[in-house]
This record gives structure tokens, C-alpha cells and sequence, in this order.
């Protein structure tokens, strides 16, 4: 199959490490046009870390970076807005770039918090404010966009709504999308290529080639493999209320 | 009716309100109350400085306080003690240095107290034209640079991701913030201007509820502060400078009020 989709984001053998210490290292990977790539891994294994080194907020990493883009769209895993500073979802919609007032509706109308236009950012709860996040940076249209688990903190059917939504953006918008997700099962549904990462990337691939992979089993456990087989066979699977399948 | 020196005062006055105004709310948002007055306090450094090198003071304070920035920035790469230790460090040794070397200049009188609350009634025509110059040139830089600033204000990581290069605006803010102190040092002092830095600032966000309105209330909280502390001033036959400060204070604890009767309503 012909592959000549643009290139918008390519990380080559690249690390970084902080007073001697490496925090992650050899990471190399590539994201194109309509492409979903997803790094999954343990607490502390360098997920966030990566993505920050792929968006160039490092100032000394090791290993080379090269975006092919500046309509980059970025939902960190943290962030925090002091009190000192007013301000309005409104006002955070435009942080970065000028949008129009039907630009700010409809994204957030996406999310579907529009109702919270004029609410401080600081009184919303961390649901609300993930989605805020996440239509602040689908508005600006970006090419590529860097999602660092976007729905932490939504609830539960909120959440598959979101993933189909960023799958949706992918698929239409065209724009390659960097995704960190901790819900496995929605990682193997829905992303083209995967990277498992603990200090260094352990194994990478499509879906089907990961789960299959020894290392993979290692880090996430037997029942982990499973899920792309429930997934292959079984589409009207059933959730558990903490997000986890249940298995029949 | 009103004596030249009087109009000249206020003229000065409502210039650095409105720098003042917008600057502050940055102060009080990026949390640098604290790095204002570092600057503030080494301005007494910079007028020694200027008597002994026979420079304009308000070049060599700005030379002095961009020197003292940079080297917070040193000291931050070379110890990981918080930066509130390492701005009293430096507030207080070069306050102590500037008074030492003061000792030392036994031909010139210098007027310490003029310093540290210095002199509006005293305003020629010279100041006026920096205050003016110097402010609008300030205030157009921070209206050019207002989006990518405010972004690195929000969140770092955000701004850097989406190409809003904060280092560069946090370096130019910075220079900015030793510019005000630099022009405002000799008509309110150094104690005073960290005042009007943070006082209408933070009366503004009592009754604000978004950036831009914030900024517009910190202005007309200066404003009012200047007015009312110079006529009162005029009045009672006060210091100006203590006078102007004492007004924001009042109108600062009037917020108060406000945001707590503002509450009661939502309940």
C-alpha cells in the first residue's frame, strides 16, 4: 500500500536526562496525516516526558526532533490556573490563537461543555476542565495535536464519547494525533501504532503486532493480551464501572 | 488655582498609574510581588551608582536591576534554594551595598528619604518627558507582546507546545519590569512603586472576573489612588508619595467589602 501521507512529527534515538539521571532514552518514532500513535507504559516510565520532548519544551534533550508543522494543538496532563488570575473558559479558548465566537461555540459544543463559556476556569471540575482543554486545542485546527491523557477525570461515558471524538478529529480533520492513555482497551481499538515505553520504548507496533509481544505481557500482565481479542471478537463487550472489561 | 508643581505632580503621577496598572496584574499573576521589590530595593544600589559614575540615575538603575535579574537567573541554575530566599538575598545585599557605598561619598548630600519615598511635588518638566516617553513605550511593547506573554503566564509547557516561545517574553517582561522602576524611581521611591505595583493590582482582582477587566480596574484603581493621595496630601499637608500608597490601601480594603457583599448575593 502506497504510503505517501505527510509526515508531521519525527523523533529520532531521543532522550533526555536530568542530573545524570536518564528519565527516558532512545525513543524514536513518527507520526503522520490521519494517524493516531499511542504511547502506553507504566507510572514514571517516561510517557509524559516524551511527549514534552516531541514538542520541544525540553531545552537540552539528547537525539534529534523535527516537527513538520506549527498548528500544533497540546492538552498537558497537568495544569493548574492560580486564583490571582481571572479568567474565563472564553478567554482560555483564545490562549493561543484568535479564534471567532462560532469558532469557540463549536468547539466547545464537540466537548460538550458550551454551557460553561462564561464560567472561571477555576471553578470547574477536573471533568469539565479536561474537556475545555481538550476543545481549546481541537479549535485552532491543528495538524498535529499532542494529547497527554485527555480524559483523566471524565466520567466514564463521557469518556468513550471523547476517544470517539478524538478518532473522529483524526479521521476528518486529517491531523496526526500523539495520544498517552492509560485505558488500554481503547489504546488497541482505536490507534494505528503503539509504543510501550519504561525508560526506553520495550516494543512498538500496530495493535495486533503489541499484544502479542512478550515484553508487552511483561509489563501489563496476561489479561492485557486479552483485550485485543475481545475486542476482534466480541464488540458488545461490557464495562465495569471502573472502566475495565468485563470478561464473560 | 492650582500651582505648577501641583499639575506637574499629577501629570506625573497618572502616567505611572497607567503603566502600572497593566504591569501590576502581571506581577500579581506571575507571582513576582516579591521579585518587585528585589528590584526596587536595588535601585538604591543603581542612584549610588549613578552619583559615583556620574551616569543618568535612571539608566543606571536599569542597568542595575537588569544586571540583578540575570543574576537570579544564575543563581537559580547554581542552587535549589526557592527563589523567595534567593530575592530577599539579593533585595538585601544590594539595599546594604548601596547604603555602604554611600558611606563612602562624603562630598555628595544625598537625600536617602527621597529615595526610598521619593519626590512627586518635586517633578520638573525633564521627568515628565520620561515618565510620558518611556511609559507609552512600555505600555505599546506590552500590548505587542500581550498574547504570547499572557500564554507563558497561563501555563509554560502550553505556550513552548504551541510555538509562543516563553523564554523570550518572560526575558522581555523582565526588562520591562526594570524599565518602570527605572523611570518611576526618583517621583515615588523605590519602597512606593512596589506598591503601586501590587496594591491596585490586587484590589483589581477582587472585583474582576477576566483578564482584560482586571487590567482596566488596576488602572483605574492607580488612577484613583494617585488623585485622591495627592489631593489629600495638598489637604492635610502629608508626604505625597505615603499618601498616594495609603489611598490604594483604602480603596484596596473598599474591594474587600465589595467581593463579600458580591458573595452574599450569589448565595
Amino acid at each position: 500500500m502506497p504510503d505517501n501521507k505527510k509526515i508531521l512529527l519525527k523523533v529520532e534515538n531521543a532522550g533526555i536526562s536530568v542530573n545524570g539521571k536518564s528519565l527516558v532514552r532512545g525513543v524514536s518514532l513518527e507520526v503522520k496525516q490521519g494517524e493516531i500513535v499511542t504511547l502506553i507504559g507504566p507510572n514514571g516510565s517516561g510517557k509524559s516526558t516524551t511527549a514534552k520532548i516531541a514538542l520541544g519544551i525540553y531545552k537540552k534533550i539528547d537525539g534529534k526532533v523535527k516537527t513538520y508543522t506549527n498548528k500544533i494543538g497540546y492538552v498537558p496532563q497537568k495544569i493548574s490556573i492560580d486564583w490571582t488570575l481571572p479568567i474565563r473558559v472564553m478567554d482560555f479558548m483564545t490562549l493561543t490563537e484568535e479564534l471567532t465566537q462560532d469558532q469557540i461555540n463549536s468547539a466547545l459544543n464537540l466537548t460538550g461543555v458550551e454551557h460553561l463559556k462564561d464560567k472561571s476556569l477555576s471553578n470547574l471540575s477536573g471533568g469539565e476542565f479536561q474537556r475545555v482543554l481538550i476543545a481549546r486545542a481541537i479549535s485552532k485546527r491543528p495538524e498535529l495535536l499532542v494529547l497527554d491523557e485527555p480524559v483523566q477525570g471524565v466520567d466514564f461515558k463521557g469518556e468513550i464519547a471523547l476517544y470517539e471524538l478524538i478518532k473522529q478529529i483524526s479521521d476528518k480533520m486529517k491531523c496526526g494525533i500523539l495520544l498517552i492513555s492509560h485505558d488500554l482497551h481503547v489504546v488497541m481499538s482505536a490507534t494505528d501504532f503503539v509504543l510501550c515505553l519504561n525508560g526506553h520504548v520495550c516494543c512498538s507496533g500496530t495493535p495486533q503486532k503489541i499484544v502479542k509481544d512478550s515484553k508487552y505481557k511483561e509489563l501489563f500482565g496476561d489479561r492485557a493480551s486479552n483485550i485485543l481479542s475481545l475486542y476482534e471478537h466480541k464488540h458488545d463487550h461490557t464495562h465495569s464501572q471502573d472502566g475495565t472489561i468485563d470478561q464473560k | 488655582m492650582l500651582d505648577d508643581f501641583f499639575i506637574r505632580a499629577l501629570l506625573a503621577g497618572i502616567g505611572i498609574a497607567l503603566i502600572t496598572g497593566p504591569l501590576g496584574c502581571f506581577v500579581i499573576w506571575r507571582r513576582l510581588s516579591f521579585f518587585a521589590g528585589t528590584l526596587a530595593h536595588s535601585a538604591l544600589l543603581g542612584v549610588t551608582m549613578a552619583l559615583v559614575f556620574e551616569l543618568n540615575i535612571a539608566f543606571s538603575v536599569f542597568l542595575i536591576s537588569a544586571v540583578l535579574a540575570i543574576l537570579l537567573l544564575q543563581l537559580q541554575t547554581k542552587t535549589n534554594l526557592p527563589n523567595d530566599a534567593l530575592l530577599g538575598l539579593l533585595a538585601h545585599s544590594s539595599l546594604a551595598i548601596g547604603l555602604v557605598i554611600i558611606g563612602f561619598l562624603t562630598t555628595i548630600r544625598f537625600d536617602v528619604m527621597g529615595l526610598l519615598f521619593g519626590d512627586i511635588l518635586a517633578v520638573n518638566q525633564n521627568d515628565l518627558l520620561l515618565i510620558w516617553g518611556g511609559g507609552i513605550f512600555i505600555l505599546t511593547i506590552l500590548k505587542f507582546i500581550w498574547k504570547p506573554l499572557f500564554a507563558s503566564t497561563i501555563n509554560y509547557d502550553l505556550a513552548k507546545a504551541e510555538g509562543m516561545e516563553p523564554d523570550r517574553y518572560n526575558a522581555i517582561f523582565t526588562i520591562l519590569m526594570a524599565a518602570i522602576i527605572a523611570i518611576s524611581i526618583k517621583i515615588v521611591g523605590l519602597l512606593l512603586i512596589t506598591g503601586m505595583l501590587i496594591i491596585p493590582a490586587a484590589l483589581a482582582r477582587n472585583i474582576s472576573n477576566n483578564p482584560l477587566q482586571m487590567v482596566i480596574l488596576s488602572t483605574i484603581g492607580g488612577l484613583l489612588s494617585i488623585l485622591i493621595g495627592l489631593f489629600s496630601s495638598l489637604e492635610f499637608n502629608t508626604a505625597s508619595g505615603p499618601s498616594i500608597i495609603t489611598a490604594a490601601l483604602l480603596l484596596f480594603l473598599i474591594s474587600l467589602i465589595k467581593t463579600k457583599r458580591y458573595s452574599e448575593l450569589k448565595k
